[in-house]
């Protein structure tokens, strides 16, 4: 027999499960993780998709899985959830720094159509520059563009607000 | 034809839309005129074949019978396919691909839009995501639609005979049937007349900004909503289909 499980230890258990295509930040930091719901032994996980066409999207919810059925609880279903659709808003103030040091510029503002819009002021993430310049509206995934610093001339990614 | 038969062919034309310009997109990889644009298109043809996987599922579950989204995009045939006689056209040159684009995505968003507000909560919750993403691509493709209209003589000469080319297939994006009427009066779904006004104004002002001249009314080329394509249909479909086809069932 296991012990009871909280919603708060199984937020826990899932702050290890990484982004398989970013994995300095965990499926909790980037905020795809909407709600969990324990009843008895049986957990259900609701999980965004970042976008339509993630390619990560089933690793993510077979990596969630296997994660807490690492820690012994075999009754555990992923709900993939559209609405309200996932946006960079949701990537945590921990997601966001992590990033930064890892060398991805985290989003800029929040993504209302407006700022979608115009160009965002993107800071370089390794000195911090303004002077920084797209060199393409994507980069080696949808979610990314690609950057180049003006004052370090280091080539770096931002992560698109969206 | 019910409501619910109304409904479940809308989401497959919808579908197909997405599937067939994912498709054409796809075809850009590893011949695209420079790295970052092919990058940049082969994520839109992952955001548009993510759409047609989200359409097609809830296909699947309005019809009931057992259908899943591959069987949809694999074991159906050309007069089965619903989508804009627009997005088969071939890849051409990159004005080609960007005429195509631009013109479809202005009439995608705003189908998009209304279609998140609308009754059925399944579609509007993938529309809702959807439009996010076609923002971006719309973005993208309106910048390289100026920058070639307002660039070199050759470019402006080029993209201009793209959108003359391209421009007899945009017609029947607003001409709806009975299947559209049911979805806009029964779920709130869009109105093409609407979408076409906001349509010709915006595209009106982008061609203006790119210098670029608006053809003129002219014979349009129709067929989507029966089935019936232009030739450019049959191999696409023909590449896009043959592993399933050789191999039914195949899973990897």
């Amino acid at each position: 027999m296991l012990p009871a499980i909280t919603e708060d230890a199984v937020w826990t258990y899932l702050q290890d499960v990484p982004d398989p295509e970013i994995p300095v930040v965990s499926v909790v930091d980037l905020g795809i993780v909407r709600e969990v719901r324990v009843d008895g032994e049986r957990i259900e996980v609701d999980v965004s998709p970042t976008y339509s066409g993630c390619p990560a999207t089933e690793v993510i919810e077979e990596s969630i899985l296997s994660r807490l059925q690492d820690e012994g609880f075999a009754t555990v279903s992923i709900n993939r959830v559209l609405s309200p659709p996932w946006t960079t808003d949701w990537i945590s103030a921990a997601g966001r720094e992590k990033l930064r040091e890892y060398g991805i510029a985290p989003p800029v503002g929040s993504a209302s159509k407006r700022e979608l819009l115009g160009r965002p002021k993107v800071h370089c993430p390794r000195c911090g520059a303004e002077e920084t310049s797209v060199v393409s509206e994507f980069g080696s995934t949808a979610c990314k563009a690609s950057y180049k610093c003006g004052a370090c001339l280091e080539p770096f990614e931002y992560f698109k607000c969206i | 034809m019910t409501r619910e038969e109304a409904l479940l062919k809308y989401v497959l034309r919808l579908g197909d839309n997405a599937l067939i310009l994912a498709q054409r997109l796809v075809q850009l990889v590893a011949h695209g005129p420079e790295l970052e644009e092919e990058m940049a298109n082969a994520n839109f043809a992952l955001d548009y074949l993510g759409q047609a996987r989200m359409f097609y599922s809830l296909a699947g579950e309005l019809e009931g019978k057992g259908r899943e989204e591959d069987d949809f995009a694999f074991q159906r045939d050309e007069r089965e396919f619903c989508s804009f006689l627009l997005l088969e056209q071939p890849n051409g040159h990159f004005g080609d691909t960007i005429a195509r684009s631009v013109l479809f995505e202005h009439f995608y968003i705003p189908q998009l839009e209304a279609l998140a507000n609308c009754s059925e909560p399944r579609l509007a919750a993938i529309a809702a995501r959807a439009v996010k993403e076609i923002r971006y691509h719309q973005r993208h493709d309106s910048q390289w639609l100026t920058r070639l209209g307002d660039g070199t003589e050759e470019s402006h000469r080029l993209i201009q005979e793209s959108l003359d080319d391209l421009w007899r297939f945009t017609g029947e994006m607003f001409e709806g049937d009975e299947i559209d009427d049911i979805v806009r009066d029964e779920f709130g779904g869009p109105d093409l007349g609407q979408i076409r006004e906001t349509w010709q104004h915006n595209i009106a002002a982008l061609l203006n900004e790119a210098t670029l001249r608006m053809p003129g009314e002219q014979w349009m080329d129709m067929g989507a909503r029966s089935g019936r394509h232009t030739e450019h249909f049959g191999p696409l479909i023909a590449e896009m289909q043959y592993l399933q086809r050789s191999y039914p069932g195949l899973r990897w």
